[in-house]
């Protein structure tokens, strides 16, 4: 694996550490289509929740929220209409969250979410 | 609180009006949004913000920042908005504490810098005369906006030292950035350039005298003669034997040149009459005023309580002209665009210079000129006469004597015939004072022929032209008005017959434009 793979793969776990304390039950990670992946799904309550999680060493390239442009988010609400499909399940209330994680390997990695992005 | 609010203002020609600027942090993601109609350069200070607010140690929220210019319907333009945007969306983000009524007029440079912007010194009078007396301009500009009485101006060099005074963590803030002043700390107030001297025109006594009485009565003056008589000479020194402009007038002048950008040397107020010499391939727009979107003063508007001359005028084109009625007329120019209408004053006096014919050579006898009389005819016709009815004094102006150009140094300074005319404009102040004038040229012909009215014996001279057709009725209070200036420099009371008939003179000295 990549040192960028290893990163991002770092990220998602303390990403899913950080939704399992909200109280979200983790359902699927690292699903893939055609389309392209999606990180983490979840529900949250009712919600059936699409996750993305953007880590970054620091922000000297930008903050992770920078990197989610618009075309990404439609991807992503696409996939979650995917994935429903290939799940043959009917999701009334389904939203996008983005995750932060920005770790500088100082172990205090720090978590922002955004949740119903888009 | 997630909700900043700040203040600034918008310029609408010489208008300012009080815009809130409120900035809203979303829980969304990062992006920049300005509402309210901004145009292009606004738009760009999203990027100007972001980059000086990070490198001002002080970075901006990484979410969504709306920032809204209230009222939304006015147009707003240019980058003086950049702080005031910067200053809501650091309270936002609860950076800094509020900032109450102060405000923010100032451009921000991606090095967090503060840089000056134009029109800074109407902008000022409008917050004061709004009830937002605190203000906070960039340094550059601080010697200007502090013309303003009653406005507390404070200058800052960075954004950095600003959002420390309101209460930013000093521990982030990058305190140690000085820029250099390349782009203008206003220095000493430079000295404007002096008026070239009437002493240094040789002869021409009647032409001198001309001018004194137009710069005493400020009435309007066309010169013709041929080429080298000295027409520009005279008009350029016009200026300097005009009387210095008043505390409000000054005002008013400096607030137009501070939208056509001051040279940071000048920024003081402009107490000397500004002089516009335009030169006569000049389009409609650039006298008048215009240019895209907003329309910007013109050379007419930055002659205001001044002097516009018009060098070689029946070669400027006809329209151009014309276009000078209305403010010669009403003081002011309001000018329509597609973005919005500016009224901008524009009381000149208006000098203008031609050549008797296309040749120029067409004076005295008129033996060396080549042109037709149709082609002569057809020049000085290019001045239309509703212009000329408004132009009190046209004269003649021949070329130099042998005899006069040999005793250089014999004439008279500026300073004494400016103490005349100074002498000459508080009487007229004095008597038509409580008719709402200054000047002798404002005069209507019923004040003229009412209040104003001379004994028959005065203008029996007057009444006999009238009668023999060589005078108008217009023509006739034109002379009037003249010959209450006459008098008022000669220190009487009212115009003699004398008065009279030199003005009569001074009214018909050129036929050929008539």
């Amino acid at each position: 694996m990549k040192a960028k793979d290893l990163l991002g793969r770092h990220g998602e776990d303390l990403a899913v550490g950080y939704l399992e304390t909200l109280g979200m039950l983790i359902v699927e990670r690292n699903w893939r289509c055609s389309e392209g992946e999606i990180d983490v799904v979840a529900l949250d309550g009712d919600a059936l929740v699409i996750a993305e999680v953007k880590t970054r060493r620091s922000l000297d390239y930008g903050h992770p929220f920078e990197a989610v442009g618009p075309d990404k988010l439609a991807r992503l609400h696409r996939l979650g209409a995917a994935w429903c499909r290939d799940r043959e399940l009917r999701m009334p209330l389904r939203r996008v969250d983005v995750i932060a994680v920005v770790d500088d390997g100082g172990g205090s990695p720090v978590v922002e979410h955004l949740k119903g992005v888009g | 609180m997630a909700l900043g609010r700040t203040y600034s203002v918008a310029l609408v020609g010489l208008n300012g009006y009080m815009v809130e600027v409120e900035a809203d942090i979303g829980q969304s993601l990062p992006a920049f949004v300005i509402l309210g109609l901004p145009d292009a350069a606004l738009n760009e200070a999203r990027e100007r913000i972001r980059s000086a607010a990070k490198n001002s140690g002080i970075p901006l929220s990484r979410r969504k920042i709306t920032a809204n210019l209230i009222p939304a319907s006015l147009p707003k333009r240019g980058s003086g908005f950049d702080l005031a945007v910067t200053m809501a969306a650091l309270r936002a983000a609860n950076d800094i504490r509020a900032t109450g009524r102060t405000v923010f007029i100032a451009e921000l440079g991606l090095d967090g810098r503060l840089r000056p912007v134009r029109g800074i010194l109407p902008a000022v009078m409008a917050a004061v005369q709004a009830g937002y007396p605190d203000v906070v301009v960039a340094q550059a500009n601080l010697a200007e906006a502090s013309l303003v009485p009653g406005a507390t101006v404070s200058g800052y060099r960075t954004l950095a030292r600003l959002a420390l005074d309101f209460g930013a963590d000093p521990q982030e803030l990058a305190l140690d950035f000085e820029p250099d002043d390349a782009d203008g700390d206003a220095g000493a107030p430079g000295e404007t350039a002096p008026c070239p001297d009437m002493a240094d025109v040789s002869g021409q006594g009647e032409a001198r005298r001309a001018l004194e009485v137009a710069a005493a009565g400020a009435h309007h003056l066309l010169l013709t003669g041929p080429p080298g008589a000295g027409k520009t000479m005279l008009a350029e020194r016009l200026p300097g034997i005009l009387p210095d402009l008043g505390d409000h007038e000054s005002m008013e002048v400096t607030a137009i040149h501070s939208l056509c950008g001051l040279p940071s040397s000048q920024v003081q107020l402009l107490r000397r009459p500004p002089f516009e010499n335009p030169h006569h391939t000049a389009t409609a727009a650039a006298i008048i005023g215009g240019g895209s979107g907003l329309p910007r003063p013109g050379a007419a508007s930055r002659a205001h309580r001044g002097v516009l001359f018009l060098d070689e005028a029946p070669e400027y084109e006809r329209r151009v002209l014309d276009a000078l009625r209305q403010p010669l007329e009403s003081g002011e120019l309001v000018i329509h665009r597609s973005a919005g209408t500016a009224a901008y004053p524009a009381r000149f006096q208006l000098v203008l210079a031609a050549n008797p014919c296309p040749c120029g050579k067409a004076s005295g006898k008129g033996l060396d000129c080549t042109c037709t009389p149709m082609m002569r005819r057809r020049y000085l016709a290019r001045m239309s006469g509703p212009l000329l009815d408004r132009v009190d004094i046209q004269l003649q102006v021949e070329r130099v004597s042998l005899a006069d150009f040999g005793q250089a140094g014999a004439e008279e300074d500026t300073a004494s015939v400016a103490r005349r005319v100074r002498d000459a404009r508080q009487r007229q102040v004095q008597r038509l004072g409580p008719l709402g004038l200054e000047t002798n040229s404002q005069v209507s012909g019923r004040v003229l022929r009412g209040e104003l009215r001379l004994p028959p014996g005065v203008t029996r001279i007057l009444d006999h032209s009238l009668e023999r057709g060589i005078l108008t009725a217009r023509g006739y209070d034109r002379v009037l008005r003249l010959a209450w200036t006459l008098a008022d420099l000669g220190l009487r009371d009212s115009p003699d017959a004398n008065d009279v008939g030199q003005a009569l003179g001074l009214r018909q000295a050129t036929a050929a434009a008539a």
